[in-house]
C-alpha cells in the first residue's frame, strides 16, 4: 500500500479515481465485484444523499449508492 | 425461496398445432427490460418498472412462433452468476442444469460494460445463448452506437438489437431463437473469452476474484471493440435530476411534494366520479327495487338483496373504486420514471439508523398498492434478518384498499369545513401527516426489532440507481386500470357480497327481540369504547380480514341497521349517519389509526406465511401493529376524555 492509498469514502464529490483493492470479505465482496468495483476500474464520485451517506458513484456505465462502511472498504488511488 | 414452478411440459401431448416446444429462459441484469421483453414475447403483463428488484419470481408464458412453441421463462435479475444472493443462486441453478433448449441474455445497451460479465459468464455454462441488446432507442439517445456483428463475432453468438418497449426487433428475436432451438444456428465457444472460468459457489475467495478480474479485463476489450461513445456527456440529464431529487436542500422537500401531488389528485379526482357512481347507483336501485316488487317477492328478500348485499357493494365500487383507480396509474407512473430508487437513497440513512435495510422503502412503496405484494417485494433484501424486518412492517403503510378508507374519513372530518382548492390541500396534508405516522412507526418498530429479536448490525446497501426513463402515461393508466384496479376490485367484490349478506342476516335474526347484530356489537361495545371507537367498528375491521376494503360499508350497513336509514349517495348524508351513531372527532382520529395499524389482511397474512415459512413470524406480524393500534387509540381517547 503506498501513500497516496485512500479510501472511496475520502474522495469527493466530482472526483474520480482508480480501484486498488478491496478489504471487504464474504457477500458484499462478491457484490462489489459483480457491480464492477474491481482493481483498476475508474470510479467517479457523483451525489451525496441528503444526509450525507450514502453518496452515489459512476461505475463502469451505472450509478451505483454505496454507504460509507462499504466506501470505506475500498481503496483508490486518485487520478 | 419458490422461485420455481416449471411445470412446462404438462401440455405437450394435448396440442397438436405446433410441431415441438421450446423452453426459452430470459436471463440478464436486474432492470435490463427482461419483463418488458417477456411481456412482448408472450402477451402477459408482467410488473415492469424502472427499478432493479421488481421480479423477484419466476413468471412463465408461452409464444407461437412459426410452427413450434415456445415456453418463456422471465428469471429474476442477476448481476453475476458468482451468486451473492439467493435469487442469484436460483438463476444459476436453472441455467447450470441446462433445461433451458435456450438462453436470452437481455442487456442494457446504455451500460454494455457491465452487462457483458453475465454475458461471459453464462457463455462459460451453456453455449445455447442468444445476446439480446435492449434499450437501443435510448442508447440511440445517448449517443452510443453498438457494432452488433462485431458483438457477435467476439462473442460467438447471435446478438439481436431490440428496443422492447416499442416492440422493436422482437421478430429478429424470435427468428433467432427458432434457428437455435431447431439447430440451423450452431454457437460456437470462444475458447479464450471463457478460459479459466469455473462457476459454482464453491470456490475460494482469492480464485474468485482472479476470475471475476479476468472476466473484466476481457470485457473492456470487447467494448472497446464494438462500442463507440459519440457523447460524452450523456448522463448529464440524469446528473442534473439526481441532483434536484437526492441533494441536501431540494431532495426530502421534492419528495414530499411528490407525494403530496399524487395524494391531492387522488382525493380531488376521486370526489367526482365518487358521486357520479352514488347516483348512478341509486338510480339503479330504484329499478332494482320495483322489479323486485313486481316479482312480489318476499319483504326478506327484499332486505337480503338491496340493503344487504347490493348496497354493501355498491358502496365498496362507488367509495373504493375511484381513488384506487386513480392512485395506482399515477404511482406507476412515478415507478416508471425511475424516481423510487432515489427514495430508497434519500431515506437510506433513517433505516441505517435503524440497523434496517435501506431497500426497505422500495418494499414500503410496493405496500401502497398492496401489503401481499410488498411482502414479497422484501425479497430483494438479501440479509434475512433485515429482510424479516422489512416483511414485519410492511402492513405500516397503508394499502390501496385502506387509502381510501382514509380519504373518506378526512374528507367528512377534517376537511368538510374548507372549501375549493384548500379543502383539497388540507385533505392532503392530514393525509400525509397519517401516513408519515405509519413510516415513523416503521422506523420505530424495525428499531425496536434489530435490537431486541432480530439482532444485528445493519448489512450493507448497495443500490443500482437506474437512469431516469420518460414513463409511457396513456399505457400504464390503461394497463394498471386494467389489471391491477380491476383485480383489486374484483377481489374486494367477492369479499362484499358475503359480507353483506352476513351482515344483514346479524342484523335481522332475532333472539329475544335482540337482534344478532346487537349481541355481537355488544360483545365487542366495551373494548371499542375504551380505544374511541364502538362496537361496530371493532367488529367492522375484524370482518375486514378477507379485504380491507369492506370496512366502511360494514360500518355503515350496521348503523343502517339499527334503524337510522338515510340515503347514502353522498359523503355529507354519510357523515350525518355517522354522527347519529355517536361519531366524534376521537372516533375519526382513532379509526384512521387503528386503519393504518391493525393486522394485515388475509392475503398478506398467507404471504407472511409463504415468505417466511414461520408461523410465529405470521403472528407476531398481525400482533404488533394491532397492540400498536390499541395502545396509541388509548391515549388519544384518555387524552380526549381529559380534555
Ligand atoms: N426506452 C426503453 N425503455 C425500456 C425498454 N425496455 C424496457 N424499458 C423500460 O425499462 C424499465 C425496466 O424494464 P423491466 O422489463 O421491468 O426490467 P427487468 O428488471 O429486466 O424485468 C421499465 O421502466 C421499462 O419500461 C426499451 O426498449 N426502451
Ligand atoms: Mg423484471
Amino acid at each position: 500500500m503506498n501513500s497516496n492509498t485512500l479510501t472511496l469514502r475520502e474522495i469527493k464529490s466530482g472526483e474520480k479515481c482508480k480501484v486498488e483493492d478491496l478489504l471487504s470479505k464474504g457477500k458484499a465482496r462478491n457484490r462489489l465485484l459483480d457491480l464492477g468495483f474491481v482493481k483498476n476500474s475508474i470510479i467517479e464520485v457523483l451525489q451525496k444523499s441528503p444526509s450525507g451517506d450514502p453518496v452515489a458513484y459512476f461505475v463502469k456505465g451505472c450509478v451505483i449508492a454505496l454507504r460509507s462502511e462499504d466506501a470505506e472498504n475500498i481503496l483508490v488511488r486518485e487520478i | 425461496m419458490g422461485l420455481t414452478r416449471f411445470k412446462l411440459s404438462k401440455s405437450k401431448s394435448k396440442e397438436v398445432n405446433f410441431k415441438n416446444q421450446y423452453k426459452i429462459a430470459l436471463a440478464g441484469n436486474p432492470n435490463v427490460g427482461k419483463s418488458t421483453v417477456f411481456n412482448a414475447l408472450t402477451g402477459l403483463n408482467q410488473h415492469t418498472g424502472n427499478w432493479p428488484g421488481k421480479t423477484v419470481t419466476n413468471a412463465e408464458g408461452y409464444c407461437r412462433y412459426n410452427d413450434n412453441k415456445y415456453a418463456i421463462i422471465d428469471l429474476p435479475g442477476t448481476y453475476s452468476l458468482l451468486a451473492s444472493s439467493t435469487e442469484e443462486e436460483v438463476a444459476r441453478d436453472y441455467l447450470k442444469d441446462n433445461t433451458a433448449d435456450c438462453v436470452v441474455i437481455v442487456t442494457d445497451a446504455t451500460c454494455m460494460l457491465r452487462n457483458l460479465n453475465l454475458v461471459v459468464q453464462i457463455l462459460s455454462i451453456t453455449n445455447k445463448v442468444i445476446v439480446c441488446v435492449n434499450l437501443l432507442d435510448e442508447a440511440k439517445k445517448k449517443g452510443i452506437v453498438i457494432d452488433l456483428d462485431e458483438l457477435s463475432l467476439q462473442l460467438g453468438v447471435p446478438v439481436i438489437g431490440t428496443a422492447a418497449r416499442s416492440k422493436k426487433g422482437l421478430d429478429k428475436l424470435l427468428d433467432a431463437i427458432e434457428k437455435i432451438c431447431i439447430g440451423e444456428r450452431k454457437c460456437h465457444t470462444v475458447k479464450e473469452l471463457i478460459q479459466g472460468i469455473k462457476i459454482n459457489s464453491e470456490i475460494p475467495q482469492n480464485e474468485r476474484d482472479e476470475i471475476l478480474t479476468n472476466i473484466n479485463k476481457r470485457c473492456e476489450r470487447i467494448y472497446n471493440l464494438c462500442v463507440t461513445n459519440t457523447k460524452n456527456d450523456y448522463t448529464l440529464k440524469d446528473r442534473r435530476f439526481d441532483k434536484l431529487f437526492t441533494s441536501k436542500i431540494t431532495g426530502i422537500p421534492i419528495m414530499l411534494l411528490m407525494f403530496g401531488v399524487i395524494f391531492w389528485i387522488t382525493i380531488t379526482g376521486a370526489n367526482y366520479p365518487s358521486q357520479w357512481l352514488s347516483w348512478l347507483f341509486e338510480q339503479i336501485k330504484t329499478y332494482l327495487s320495483a322489479f323486485i316488487e313486481y316479482l312480489n317477492a318476499p319483504d326478506w328478500l327484499y332486505g337480503f338483496l338491496i340493503d344487504g348485499v347490493y348496497t354493501t357493494l355498491t358502496w365498496v365500487i362507488a367509495v373504493m373504486l375511484p381513488p384506487m383507480a386513480i392512485f395506482f396509474p399515477l404511482f406507476s407512473i412515478l415507478e416508471d420514471s425511475g424516481y423510487l430508487p432515489r427514495i430508497a437513497f434519500n431515506m437510506d440513512n433513517c433505516f441505517k439508523k435503524c440497523n434496517a435495510h435501506g431497500k426497505q422503502s422500495l418494499t414500503m412503496a410496493m405496500g401502497f398498492g398492496c401489503n401481499a405484494c410488498g411482502v414479497i417485494g422484501c425479497r430483494i433484501i438479501d440479509s434475512p434478518r433485515e429482510r424479516l424486518i422489512a416483511i414485519l412492517t410492511n402492513n405500516f403503510v397503508p394499502c390501496n384498499g385502506r387509502l381510501p378508507t382514509l380519504i373518506a374519513i378526512i374528507s367528512m372530518f377534517f376537511a368538510a369545513s374548507f372549501f375549493g382548492v384548500l379543502q383539497g390541500i388540507v385533505s392532503t396534508v392530514i393525509l400525509l401527516a397519517v401516513i408519515l405516522l405509519g413510516i415513523f412507526m416503521t422506523l420505530i418498530v424495525s428499531k425496536f426489532l434489530s435490537n431486541t429479536i432480530l439482532k444485528g448490525i445493519p448489512s450493507s446497501f448497495i443500490l443500482e440507481l437506474p437512469p431516469y426513463r420518460r414513463p409511457q402515461i396513456l399505457k400504464t393508466i390503461v394497463r394498471s386500470i386494467f389489471d391491477r384496479t380491476l383485480f383489486v376490485l374484483g377481489r374486494a367484490v367477492i369479499v362484499a357480497i358475503p359480507a353483506g349478506a352476513l351482515i344483514w342476516i346479524l342484523a335481522n335474526v332475532h333472539i329475544n327481540d335482540i337482534t344478532l347484530l346487537k349481541y355481537c356489537t355488544d360483545f365487542f361495545e366495551p373494548f371499542g369504547k375504551m380505544i374511541g371507537l364502538d362496537g361496530v367498528i371493532v367488529m367492522a375491521f375484524i370482518l375486514g380480514f378477507p379485504a380491507n376494503e369492506i370496512v366502511v360499508p360494514i360500518i355503515l350497513m350496521c348503523y343502517m341497521a339499527t334503524g337510522v336509514l338515510t340515503d347514502y349517495s353522498s359523503l355529507t348524508e354519510l357523515y350525518t349517519l355517522l354522527i347519529n351513531n355517536g361519531w366524534t372527532i376521537t372516533t375519526a382520529i382513532c379509526t384512521m389509526i387503528m386503519c393504518i395499524f391493525h393486522f394485515p389482511c388475509s392475503t398478506t397474512c398467507i404471504t407472511i406465511k409463504k415468505e417466511t415459512k414461520s408461523f410465529k413470524w405470521t403472528l407476531l406480524s398481525a400482533f404488533i401493529p394491532t397492540a400498536i393500534g390499541v395502545i396509541l387509540c388509548l391515549i388519544i381517547n384518555m387524552i380526549s376524555l381529559l380534555l
